[in-house]
This record gives structure tokens, C-alpha cells and sequence, in this order.
């Protein structure tokens, strides 16, 4: 067992935020009936176990995950007569993980929040103990450890050496898929001449029905990021000239976009090779993490985890993490994925720092990455990456767009804007501090616009740095800094 | 918020809209043969071989997209925000600052509609705990603004504490948004010492933030004078007395209830005359606040008028009442209200408000009696009773006249009031009482009558509440619990132990909450184990307001993690 200090590492890491821990809640719910449960009263035989390696942040030479604080665990006193028992384990490669012998369906379940809202609180509500768990608990943690350890190893192997017959079955289906998809595109080519044959002033509120139907039909092709964007495309077409006068702008920008990457796909061999895997990602095919992890060269860095966004469409939660390579200088997306009423698996709290192996998707203008290894626990990073004004902003956006000109918005860290409040249905500003420019801020993009106000309250009229996401509907907040990171 | 200006603007000067420039045809052009259709338009673009006219529209608007795209530049900024003022006040402690964002996340979530379940209502203790963080003159982290005004805007009660620890910059911030109008108008943060502190003005300063500021900074600002010096607040009331709105007169009438002194009384004499109502009744509420005004007198003279004692031939003595016959023009002026409300005979309505109004001290005189004890002891002929003492009530609660509500109140194991007698409020004669000798009072009543009728009573005491009344109610739901009650029947009393309980009652309830071994019957088990279940409630809560005490007094039981930023 290692010693509790772990070089190179305070406090706040090891024990993490309220905050934090509320990222993981998979609903509204689910927060307020953890924070709830985050008080000693129904808690008993609580702990912590701290298996941080002894040699500073690197990783133990035997190449086991993580470090850091290991699991918390304790049990609830529920309205049965049996305590419900939770365990957490910090430590895993894909972020924490949750066990709890309660019946909920939510994941992770009040039980788990509420223990770890406690375990932030301090050594006085969960004691961290250089004892072994509990028996329940530690047999969990010792079985999920090793079924981690089997389930890399199996990922190893399967990347060397697939045997033959698979391989070409394997071809066969993404031969198969590969015509699908092109059908896919033809016939939605042919749907686009179409309506611009007839006239776009034709479908206004009037065709989406149809549109559906076509989205459906790319489902079927399996290109589901055709679907997306047909389906974009059709609440646009939709919503009709009541959204703005621009409607009409907007709907032709989705059809000439659409257009063009049906084009590229329908010409896809003849692409070079990274615009090529841009198309292909574009319209939906991508790599597996685990196909990805074994193929693609990992890039190393200290990750900065600079903002996690959850948006749920009812069927599916997806959480997005940006991330910043502190040497490389890269910005990195990752995203997991949960059923509706879970959390997506993957949570990292944003304001830590993670030495890490990240493989990029293949793409002209790379950004969507998975987490590959991770070389150390996660330590506090609180500092803003530096950044730059509105105009630096918009030209990462433009450049970017060079490569992929599919790219909605770019990533990028504003290091001095005040927030300028929404008047007169102006809608809201990010100004550069020094200067006379301005980015609008994407309209919805703050949800109710509660980010905002926390942005403009913690700016108090003043410069502050920003991170977010640049794009040509405007600029969208993720993360401030007061002096430690703020999510809005 | 659909707005057409919200993306950057295209570059200027370039062919981004009409025209052929450089670059190909113009937007325009291609969105206007696009809306037409090619059918009908001829397209400003040259298809490739192979390719139909649809398709060259829709290659050339791809490029203009992208172009513009990425030639974006920023928009001119327009005015900023000015400063937020300064707020010198300390920074929560960490842990305090983590607790609040909890209590405002519970807040903010949907749900909470099931049964409660074994965990504190965390909604409830945020008043708490925005007074205690008041008492210790803290400000309220920027980032928590916005949750802070939300929780406010839905729930008026918690303005005052919310205003006061939001400080200057929840005031700046609230100017932002119209939604948070309300914290503009309130004026309601005066009072707490921290928002005191925050808005220290010059004289200079207040007198011109008087003339030009927004309601609420002038509502501030009266209120801090008024505090400082009693009579320059009530002169710069004076100064602008004639030009205000009705609805302002009445908000900062009320501001002179604090201090209120003799001195006030000529200019709430003038002010019987003013032209709201609202206005003229609150001016004779507070004059009659002051037992030695002349409105106290004319009020004295006339409830003097109605009541006599009346000493029967075998030596004993009555009261004997004679309503007034009209509510003329003076008594109108005085603040009495001529017309009854319904179901209520007018004269003694009158009668009423005269006894209300007029000082309680002129009764002993009156009455031939040494005391309010034998004022009330004495028989009211006529069924006048219910009125006279309802009035008295009214007056002691009104005036804070302790003898007279510890009389009207009676001994608390006295059985509770008959139906008949409805007008005795226990609750607002309580409010009189000095804390101890109240929650003595309530404490008593709990022993001898339990709790199902103790709810309101329980309200008026002061938080924590002293002993004996903490072990009262602990002994009296436990008397609850074994006499096999369901705890739901207590919900209200509960809640508010939750709330106003000594944190240090936990370790006594801690023997409550356990389920007695041996066999049940169905029934007898279920509520045992509700019981359980509220009780463990009722400990956490206690324990987590522990907790939050100390984490605002910034000692964490945790020196391990007691790191404070400076």
C-alpha cells in the first residue's frame, strides 16, 4: 500500500469537488436526491483507500491503471432493514465507476453521489484509511480490476493477429456498407437537385415528413452522420421564415453543405488520404476506441480537462470533454456515450490534468480523440491554458475550416473578454477586454441562460479568460476561471 | 432569442452579397435563384460537364459558405457592463461555499414531490443558512450570484438574507436582468449588518444617490441615516416627501418602524392626511406605536368612552361596553376603517379598532384594577368579551406589551381555548414575551397538551430553541411514536424540529431511531419503521446544521483539508 502524499499532487486532487462529483449525476434528479444523501446521518463504516503509486505521478512499472485515490465506500441506511452498500472505484481508465446493492436504475445512483459529496467533504465525513476495504466492497474492486486487466489484454491481442476468415468477413461487411452508404448519398443527391429545381421557397413548413423519411433511409444506410445532418436540415427547412429572415440563408448554407459532402463521399478514393477520412467520419463511419487505440500512433501529453458538456436527446445522453495538451499545445474532444437516465461512463472532472496516451480520429483538422493509457493519477491544473482575442478565435475557426469545411465550431480559449448582457434582443456579447471587438454568443447555448449570468457575475464587468467554442453561428462558453475553473 | 444579427458579421467590403466579384457569383443571387428553383431562374454559375443546373447552384453556395465562414471577423462590441462596485466583506470558507452551492442545486432540481425519505429537505435550511452567513459578515461567491437571485426571485421570504449576502454585486447583476427586477425594488437587504458594511456611503454620496439612485439604493440609503441618526433620516424623508409616487410613500413610510421615536410623531401626523390610504393607515399604525402621541390620546379618549367598570350591588365588578354609534371624520382620520368587513356588525367593528389602537396603560386606571392579570379576570357583561379581549390581544401584540399577552395568554397547561373564544391568537401574544419565558410558555403547553396543536406555537420561538422546550418536543413525539401514531401526522411539527432544533438534541434522538426488536404486526411495523426513518431525518438534519455552523465560523472538523485560500 502506498504512502497517502503523492508528489506533485495537493489536496485538491485527491479529494475532488462538489462539483465535480455532481458532473456525474446522470439527471436534475439525480443531484439533488445525492446531495441530499450527503450528510453523515445515514451513513456508517465509511472509507477511503488512497493506493497512489510511491514514485511520484508515474505510473507503477507493472503498468497498472491510474493511482490516486483509489474507492470509497460505506453503507446507506435506507427505509429497509438492510443497509444499502456503495462502492466507487476512482482509479479505472475510463473514469470512476460505481457499485451500490440498491435496486435503482440510475447510474451512478444517489447512494454513490452521495457518498462521494461526502468523501469531498473531508477526512471527517469519510476517513481515508491505509486498511483494506471491507469485504464486500473489496472483493468488487478486486474482481472489476480484473476484469479490466483481462479485458486490455484480450484488446492486445485482437489487434495483432485477427485470424483470416474473420478478416475477410470483416471486408465483406464494410464492402456491403460501403455501397450502402454510397446509394445513400446518390439518392440524396438526387433529392437535393430536386428541391432546388422546385425551389426552396416550396418546402417551407411543408416537408419535413419527408425529410424524416430520408433521414430514416440514411439510418438504414447506416450513415448516421448523413441522418444528422439531414435531420438539421429538415427542422431548418421546418421551422420555416417564422425562425428569422435568415431562414431561407440558412437552409441553402445545409443543402450546399450537405451537397458537398455527398459529393466528396460519392468521390471518396479520389480524395487524399486525410480529407478522405474526414469525409468518411463526416458521414459516419468511424474506428472503434479499441481499433483506434491499436492503430493509430498515441500522442502523450498532460491533458488539461477544460470543460464536459452533457446533452441528452431523450434515447441518448452524450457527454462531451474538451481537452488541452499543455506541451503539444493540441485541443482534443472526446465523447461517451450513455442511454437515456445514465451517465455516460467516461467523467473527468474538469480542472484536473491527466498524463495520458490520446489517438485521434483520422481527419484533415483532427480534434475527436479517445483516451488511450493513462501514465498517472490526474493532478489539479487550475490555471487557463493561454488563449488569445475574439479575432485570433474566429481565424482557429476559418483555418480549421480549410481542412474540414464541415467543422461547425472550433475550440478555443478567449484570455480576457467581458460578457456583454443580452439588450434589446441583441443577444449577448463576449468583447475583447483591450479593443472594440466583439463575438455574439451563439443563441442557445447557455440553455437557460443561467451560464451566462454566472460568466457576467464573475467577470463583475471585468476581463476574464474563457474557454469555448468559435464558430460562424458565434461563440458558445464552456468554462471560465475564478481563479480556479468554473463550468457554465 | 432568435435574433438575425447574432452571427459575426461577413467581412466588409467584400462581394459577400449582391454582384459578381472575384470570387463568383454573389449570396444573393444564388439564394434567390435557390428560393425560385432552377426551373424558373437562371443559375449565376456555370454547371462542370456532366453536371445539371441544380447541382452548379449548389457547388457555388457551398463555396460561399465556406468562405464566409471562414472569413468571419468580430462584431463591434457594444457598451459593457460598468464595474461591479467593490464588496470588501470576507470570502465564504470553502466548505461553506461548497454547502451553499448544494442547498441551491437542490433547489433548482425538479422532483422532491415522493416521500421525503431518510435525508434532510436541504431547501428548508437554506434560510438558516443565509442568516447565519450574514451573521458573520461574509459575501457570497460571484459564481453563486445567479443560483443566489433565482432562489430569491422564486421564494420572497428568502430576499432579505439572499440580497444582504449577495451584497453590491448581486445589485450590479440584478440591474442586468429583468428578471431580478424584484431585488431594484425591494430594499428589503437593510438591517443585516454585512450589507451594512457593503454599502457605506459619504454623506455626499447618500445625498445624491437619494436624489437620482435606483428605489432600492434609496431605500438603502434611508434606512443606514435613519439608523445612524434617527431625525436626518426622517428629515430626508421629509425633503422629498411630496414628490414621491403613492406606492414609494407607503415603502418608505414604513422605513421610519425602525428607530421610531416621538420625534416622528409631527410628521406622521401630517401624513394622516395624505391623499393614499395605504399611506394615511400606515402613518396611524406607526403613531400609535407611540403611547405618548396625540393620536394615542384621541384614541385613549374615545376607547375610554366605550368601556366602564360597573360595580354591582353584592360588591363584585363588571365591565360593562358601549360601542360608538358612528365612525365620524376624526376617527377616519385617525386610521379607524368605517366600513366592517363582511359578516361584521359595524359598531363593533369601531369598537374594535378603538381598543386596539388606544395605549393598553389606560386600562388599569379605567378599570380600577392594579394589573393586566385583573383586567382581564374581570367579567365583561353583554357577551362584549370576545371583542374586548380579541382587541387586547391585538393591542399587546401590536404595542409588545409583555404583562398584558402574559395575561391574556394565561398558564399554558390551562386547557387550549374552546372553540368559542377563536379570537385568542397564543402565537401573536408569544411574540411579545422575552424568547425564554416564550419558549417556557410553549414548552409547558407541549407537556401537557402534545403537538397537534402546538405547530404554530412552535413557529414563534426562537431558533435554536432553548430548554427545556427542545426535550419537550423530543419527549413528545417519542410519547407520539409509542403510542403507535403515524409520523405523518406530525409532518409539520417535524419539519420545523428539523429546522429549529439545538444541533445538540442529535445524540439524545440517536436512541429513537432504533426499530425495538420482537414481533409486529403488520401495521405496528410499518409505522415503526416510518418513525425510524423520520427520526433518522430529523438527526441528520441536526448534524448537517452542525456542520454548516461550523463550516461558516470556518472551523473544519477536517484540519487535513482546512486549507483556506487567501
Amino acid at each position: 500500500m502506498g504512502s497517502r502524499n503523492v508528489v506533485g499532487m495537493n489536496r485538491q486532487g485527491e479529494r475532488w469537488t462538489a462539483e465535480q462529483v455532481l458532473a456525474l449525476a446522470p439527471d436534475a434528479a439525480s443531484r439533488k436526491a445525492g446531495a441530499k444523501l450527503a450528510a453523515p446521518g445515514p451513513w456508517s463504516g465509511t472509507g477511503a483507500r488512497t493506493d497512489a503509486p510511491t514514485d511520484g505521478t508515474e505510473g507503477g512499472a507493472d503498468g497498472e491503471s491510474g493511482g490516486g485515490t483509489g474507492a470509497v465506500w460505506g453503507e446507506c441506511k435506507g427505509s429497509g432493514s438492510k443497509p444499502y452498500r456503495t462502492v466507487v472505484d476512482l482509479a479505472g481508465s475510463g473514469g470512476p465507476a460505481f457499485h451500490c446493492s440498491c435496486p435503482s436504475r440510475k447510474f451512478p445512483c444517489k447512494h454513490a453521489l452521495g457518498l462521494l459529496l461526502l468523501w469531498t467533504e473531508g477526512e471527517a465525513a469519510v476517513p481515508s484509511s491505509a486498511a483494506t476495504p471491507p469485504d464486500w466492497a473489496g472483493q468488487w474492486l478486486e474482481r472489476r480490476r480484473q476484469r479490466v486487466e483481462r479485458a486490455a489484454g484480450a484488446g492486445q491481442d485482437g489487434g495483432t493477429a485477427p485470424a483470416p476468415a474473420d478478416a475477410e468477413a470483416a471486408r465483406r461487411r464494410s464492402e456491403r456498407r460501403a455501397g450502402r452508404i454510397a446509394e445513400g448519398a446518390a439518392e440524396l443527391e438526387r433529392r437535393l437537385a430536386d428541391l432546388l429545381r422546385g425551389g426552396l421557397a416550396a418546402v417551407e413548413g411543408a416537408a419535413y415528413g419527408q425529410w424524416d423519411e430520408t433521414a430514416a433511409r440514411m439510418v438504414d444506410a447506416q450513415a448516421p452522420g448523413l441522418a444528422a445532418r439531414v435531420r438539421e436540415l429538415a427542422s431548418v427547412a421546418g421551422a420555416g421564415s417564422a425562425a428569422g429572415t435568415d431562414w431561407a440563408s440558412r437552409l441553402l448554407e445545409e443543402c450546399a453543405l450537405l451537397h458537398t459532402l455527398g459529393q466528396g463521399y460519392l468521390r471518396v478514393e479520389e480524395l487524399p488520404e486525410a480529407l478522405a477520412a474526414t469525409v468518411r467520419t463526416r458521414v459516419g463511419i468511424t474506428s472503434d476506441a479499441a481499433a483506434l487505440l491499436a492503430t493509430v500512433p498515441p500522442v502523450r501529453d498532460h491533458w488539461l480537462v477544460l470543460a464536459q458538456r452533457d446533452s441528452d436527446d431523450g434515447r441518448l445522453t452524450t457527454r462531451r470533454i474538451w481537452l488541452y495538451g499543455r506541451s503539444t499545445g493540441r485541443m482534443a474532444l472526446l465523447l461517451s456515450y450513455g442511454a437515456a437516465g445514465r451517465a455516460p461512463e467516461l467523467s473527468l472532472p474538469v480542472g484536473l490534468a491527466l498524463d495520458a496516451d490520446l489517438a485521434f480520429h483520422p481527419s484533415a483538422r483532427p480534434l475527436r480523440a479517445v483516451l488511450g493509457t493513462r501514465h498517472g493519477p490526474p493532478g489539479p491544473s487550475p490555471e487557463p491554458p493561454p488563449g488569445g482575442g475574439t479575432e485570433a478565435a474566429l481565424r482557429a475557426y476559418g483555418e480549421a475550416l480549410r481542412d474540414d469545411p464541415w467543422l461547425e465550431s472550433w475550440p478555443v480559449v478567449l484570455s480576457a473578454v467581458t460578457p456583454v448582457p443580452d439588450a434589446d434582443g441583441k443577444g449577448w456579447q463576449v468583447a475583447d477586454a483591450p479593443g472594440e471587438s466583439a463575438l455574439p454568443v451563439a443563441p442557445g447555448s447557455g440553455g437557460d441562460d443561467m451560464g451566462l449570468w454566472r460568466l457576467t457575475a464573475i467577470s463583475g464587468g471585468g476581463p476574464v479568460p474563457v474557454f469555448g467554442e468559435c464558430g460562424h453561428r458565434g461563440f458558445t462558453p464552456l468554462t471560465t476561471w475564478a481563479p480556479e475553473p468554473v463550468a457554465l | 432569442m432568435t435574433s438575425p444579427t447574432t452571427s459575426p458579421l461577413p467581412p466588409t467590403g467584400s462581394a459577400a452579397t449582391s454582384g459578381t466579384g472575384p470570387g463568383g457569383p454573389g449570396w444573393d443571387d444564388l439564394l434567390t435563384a435557390a428560393l425560385l428553383g432552377t426551373e424558373r431562374r437562371a443559375v449565376p454559375a456555370r454547371p462542370r460537364p456532366g453536371q445539371d443546373a441544380a447541382g452548379a447552384l449548389l457547388d457555388a453556395a457551398a463555396l460561399r459558405t465556406v468562405r464566409r465562414r471562414a472569413a468571419l471577423l468580430p462584431a463591434p462590441a457594444r457598451a459593457r457592463p460598468g464595474a461591479a462596485p467593490r464588496d470588501d466583506r470576507p470570502a465564504l470558507p470553502d466548505a461553506a461555499r461548497r454547502r451553499l452551492a448544494l442547498l441551491l442545486a437542490d433547489r433548482a432540481a425538479p422532483g422532491g414531490g415522493g416521500r421525503r425519505g431518510g435525508a434532510p429537505d436541504l431547501t428548508e435550511l437554506l434560510p438558516q443558512w443565509l442568516a447565519a452567513a450574514n451573521g458573520h459578515g461574509y459575501r457570497a461567491p460571484e459564481a453563486l450570484l445567479p443560483a443566489l437571485l433565482e432562489a430569491a426571485r422564486a421564494r420572497s421570504d428568502l430576499r432579505p438574507a439572499a440580497l444582504a449576502l449577495g451584497g453590491p454585486r448581486a445589485l450590479w447583476l440584478a440591474r442586468l436582468n429583468p428578471q431580478w427586477k424584484y431585488a431594484l425594488r425591494g430594499g428589503t437587504a437593510a438591517g443585516f449588518p454585512g450589507a451594512a458594511a457593503a454599502s457605506a456611503r459619504s454623506p455626499e454620496d447618500e445625498r445624491r444617490v437619494w436624489q437620482e439612485g435606483l428605489f432600492a439604493e434609496r431605500v438603502g440609503v434611508l434606512a443606514a441615516v435613519r439608523r445612524r441618526d434617527p431625525a436626518a433620516g426622517r428629515d430626508l424623508l421629509a425633503s422629498t416627501w411630496a414628490k414621491e409616487p403613492a406606492e414609494d410613500r407607503l415603502m418608505l413610510l414604513d422605513s421610519l418602524r425602525a428607530e421610531l421615536s416621538a420625534g416622528d410623531e409631527t410628521f406622521l401626523e401630517q401624513a394622516l392626511s395624505d391623499r393614499s390610504r395605504n399611506v394615511r393607515a400606515t402613518a396611524a399604525e406607526l403613531l400609535t406605536a407611540l403611547p405618548g402621541s396625540a393620536l394615542a390620546a384621541r384614541m385613549a379618549e374615545r376607547a375610554r368612552a366605550c368601556v366602564a367598570l360597573d360595580r354591582t350591588a353584592d360588591g363584585g365588578a363588571r365591565i360593562v361596553v358601549e360601542a360608538p354609534h358612528e365612525c365620524d371624520g376624526g376617527m377616519q382620520r385617525d386610521g379607524v376603517v368605517a366600513k366592517p368587513p363582511a359578516g361584521r356588525g359595524e359598531r363593533s367593528w369601531w369598537l374594535s379598532q378603538l381598543v386596539e389602537a388606544a395605549p393598553l396603560a389606560i386600562w388599569c386606571e379605567r378599570l380600577g384594577v392594579g394589573g393586566a392579570a385583573e383586567a382581564v379576570a374581570l367579567p365583561v357583561a353583554d357577551d362584549w368579551q370576545p371583542d374586548l379581549h380579541a382587541a387586547w390581544c391585538r393591542a399587546a401584540a401590536r404595542q409588545g406589551d409583555a404583562e398584558w399577552s402574559r395575561a391574556l395568554l394565561g398558564p399554558a397547561t390551562s386547557p387550549p381555548a374552546p372553540a368559542s373564544s377563536s379570537w385568542l391568537d397564543p402565537a401573536k401574544l408569544l411574540s411579545a414575551l422575552p424568547p425564554a419565558e416564550r419558549a417556557g410558555w410553549v414548552a409547558e403547553f407541549v407537556a401537557a397538551h402534545g403537538l397537534s396543536e402546538a405547530f404554530r406555537l412552535l413557529g414563534v420561538c426562537a431558533v435554536p430553541w432553548a430548554e427545556p422546550l427542545g426535550a419537550a418536543v423530543v419527549d413528545a413525539l417519542d410519547t407520539a411514536r409509542r403510542a403507535g401514531g403515524y409520523p405523518w401526522s406530525f409532518s409539520g411539527v417535524m419539519g420545523l424540529a428539523e429546522r429549529c432544533l439545538d444541533p445538540a438534541q442529535a445524540d439524545r434522538l440517536e436512541a429513537l431511531t432504533t426499530v425495538p426488536e420482537g414481533p409486529a404486526d403488520g401495521a405496528a411495523a410499518g409505522a415503526t419503521g416510518y418513525w425510524a426513518e423520520a427520526f433518522q431525518r430529523l438527526i441528520g438534519t441536526l448534524r448537517l446544521r452542525a456542520a454548516m455552523r461550523a463550516e461558516l465560523a470556518g472551523q473544519d472538523a477536517d484540519t487535513d483539508t482546512a486549507t483556506t485560500r487567501p
